[in-house]
């Protein structure tokens, strides 16, 4: 028998305790002994022998050596500045997060409009953080648990009632250094009554030779009549792994569109807890997967509907070659006594190549009758048809199915409310699909770096 | 006319699985002239016109087809298309998420590239796109939606002449254009390859019935069955076929192989 891969952690966490829990906050560290007690329960992180993660091994992901800054070492904060995601003709409000330190931009703390907070949990209300942190959905889980336990830092958003904001929040997360380390990242999102905000979170990897992994957790409470829009952006490294988890509350008439893309990364697992308490609430969770090489990307949801009368709509859609892999778990719950509720999710892959791989388990669980529910999944190839009438008019085979790629992911970039991140990710797929995304996509970034 | 040899199809053999379709087709076109294939249904005809493109569908069996020079059968559908074959398309096949403005943006570039050009410049190319839709009178509307996705039928087909039009081919192949149009629709498309028509360049239309004939006129009729070019006659042959249908063709035919 090997050693779990969660010994490491659990290890260094009995020894660094101290060290942990004093330079982190007393909030934060309140989490920790239930994190211990539950993962010691389970005595390993999930294997793809648990169900829900059946082509997903978490143990795997973890099992190399990686390093934890319980210190919290910094690293120069002029480098993390240096940092910018290449948007064009977009705004936003910067946040880096370099491994797990949260640093904010110069113009950020100056730009923020009146009842708005972007800073590190560290630094937060501790009212407010008491009152939300780890609370926005009860299920209390693996992914939870090992994020809670080695937590140091993270990011903490407010948007006082009735805010709108014009201009998006941007968290850049960066893994950079030239040890194999672990990053445990947090994000608190609280919209109050009738706020309005749109967060683009980027996660790169500047060092891409170096093995890095993150523990992610974002936690979304939407108040009543909020409008929260967050969009993930995923392009990593081979050697980067990242189990990233939303936990998502809805009030009364809120609405909630969440887009993750995986353009390029190592293994990737995205847990979606959607639990709709409110009545009259829409949600949005679509997400898209590009994978080459050996990229894994994993998406697995989680949604329920609690209340009346609200509309729930998930679109996921990966395009894989070469050896990719790929698997997408949705489940769909229309609790007791939830009456009137229109809820459709989607998966459909395309595979470019005989060796790639694709997983879909599409599931619905229905209480009620007066629902309206639908669920479908597809796997197929590029549509032959369109390839040959686009080769007739000259189009180049390799030109004719890159565009058809792109074509197809489509509907999903359409999900997206900021028109200025539409073009960007239209852009970066083009990029993709043409092999020069990752390094080709954030040359203005490295490039900047690398003048330091 | 002239003596100019544009497409010399010898002998031409193919089949999709396992069904033999095309059993020897024999054809010789020269620049300027329109040859029009006539034919009962599942003679060969569309198949002719897939294997002329290089539909990887099918498969050829034997025989040759060299155009200007060049052996036709060695090439992609993407080179076919740049040294001058254009295939209108009986069923124009729908791409959502590709606007027709890329989609002929790529088509006219790789066709650029292919001749050791660069491509064309944005301004050059809407000029281009303009001019070309007047052609077959294609609304402006339609450049900005994915292609043929929600054309009703007329506008698929004239699509399809404004994409002639735009790649101005060496060889035009109409494949049952006429289908699904109606009379007015019919006389625009008609119009269309007729603006389009050169000394230089030539047609073959594929069609099952006489009344596109009317717009487009042939030179040479031609009825295909049972995968072989069984008559060629001049235009009046086509007014005959209208009044007497293909059964005495047939059963020509049909006699003559079961006197061997």
């Amino acid at each position: 028998m090997t050693m779990p891969s969660l010994k490491q952690y659990t290890d260094l966490f009995r020894q660094e305790r101290t060290a942990i829990d004093s330079n982190a906050t007393e909030a934060l560290n309140a989490g920790r002994d239930r994190a211990m007690e539950f993962l010691e329960a389970a005595g390993r992180l999930p294997e793809k022998s648990d169900e829900g993660y059946e082509k997903t091994s978490v143990e795997a992901m973890f099992a190399p050596d990686l390093g934890v800054n319980v210190n919290r070492v910094n690293f120069p904060v002029n480098v993390a500045e240096s940092f910018r995601c290449d948007v064009p003709n977009i705004t936003t409000l910067l946040a880096v997060v370099v491994n797990d330190r949260f640093v904010p931009s110069a113009t950020l703390l100056k730009n923020l409009p009146e009842g708005v907070t972007v800073c590190s949990l560290r630094d937060a209300d501790s009212a407010l953080i008491g009152r939300w942190l780890g609370k926005a959905v009860e299920r209390y889980d693996a992914a939870m648990a090992f994020n809670s336990l080695l937590l140091q830092d993270g990011v903490f958003i407010h948007v006082a009632k009735g805010v709108k904001m014009a201009k998006a929040i941007q968290i850049v997360d960066i893994f950079s250094g030239q040890t194999p380390l672990l990053a445990p990242r947090r994000v608190l999102l609280v919209a109050e009554e009738g706020a309005e905000v749109s967060v683009l979170k980027c996660d790169h990897t500047q060092t891409r030779d170096v093995v890095f992994g993150s523990t992610e957790v974002v936690e979304i409470i939407a108040g009543e009549g909020a409008r929260v829009d967050w969009y993930d952006l995923e392009e990593s490294s081979p050697a980067t792994a990242r189990w990233c988890q939303f936990r998502c509350r809805q009030e009364a008439g809120s609405s909630l569109n969440i887009c993750a893309a995986t353009l390029t990364n190592g293994t990737t697992r995205n847990e979606y807890l959607v639990d709709i308490k409110g009545d009259c609430c829409e949600t949005i969770l679509s997400g898209m997967a590009t994978g080459s090489g050996s990229q894994h990307i994993d998406n697995s949801s989680y949604l329920v509907h609690r209340s009346d009368r609200s509309h729930s709509d998930q679109l996921f859609k990966y395009v894989l070659d070469d050896e990719a892999t790929g698997a997408f778990e949705g489940l769909i719950e229309v609790a007791h006594g939830a009456r009137f509720n229109e809820a459709y999710q989607s998966n459909r892959n395309l595979l470019a190549s005989t060796g790639a791989r694709m997983h879909t388990k599409p599931q619905l669980l229905i209480y009620n009758d007066d629902v309206k529910c639908s669920h479908g999944a597809t796997i197929g190839q590029l549509d032959s048809a369109a390839l040959f009438y686009m080769r007739s008019r000259g189009i180049p085979e390799s030109e004719a199915r890159k565009m058809l790629m792109q074509a197809f992911m489509v509907d999903v970039v359409e999900k997206i409310r900021l028109e200025s991140l539409r073009d960007r990710l239209r852009h970066l797929l083009e990029l993709r699909f043409s092999g020069n995304c990752g390094d080709a996509a954030c040359a203005t970034c490295r490039g900047r770096v690398a003048e330091k | 006319m002239s003596d100019e040899i544009l497409l010399e199809v010898k002998d031409l053999r193919a089949r999709v699985e396992e069904k033999e379709i095309l059993k020897g087709i024999n054809l010789t076109i020269r620049p300027g002239e329109v040859h029009a294939i006539m034919g009962p249904n599942g003679s060969g005809k569309s198949t002719l016109s897939s294997v002329l493109a290089g539909n990887p569908a099918f498969t050829v069996t034997g025989g040759s087809a060299d155009f200007h020079g060049v052996d036709l059968l060695a090439l992609s559908p993407e080179d076919r298309s740049h040294e001058g074959l254009f295939l209108s398309f009986q069923y124009p096949v729908e791409i959502p998420g590709v606007s027709m403005v890329n989609f002929m943006r790529a088509a006219v570039n790789a066709k650029r590239e292919y001749f050791n050009e660069p491509p064309m410049s944005a301004s050059d190319f809407l000029k281009l796109m303009r001019q070309k839709r007047a052609v077959v009178e294609l609304d402006n509307k339609l450049a900005s939606r994915s292609v043929n996705e929600g054309f009703s039928g007329g506008e698929k087909k004239r699509n399809e002449i404004f994409q002639m039009a735009v790649l101005e081919p060496r060889l035009a192949i109409l494949d049952e254009t006429d289908s699904g149009l109606d009379i007015d629709a019919l006389r625009v498309v008609a119009g269309g390859v007729n603006k389009l028509k050169t000394d230089r360049n030539a047609t073959i239309v594929i069609t099952h019935y006489q009344r596109l004939l009317d717009y487009i006129k042939p030179d040479f009729v031609h009825v295909l069955y049972k995968g072989r070019i069984v008559k060629t006659g001049g235009p009046d042959l086509a007014l005959e076929l209208e009044e007497r249908g293909y059964d005495w063709i047939k059963e020509e035919e049909d006699n003559k192989h079961r006197e061997e």
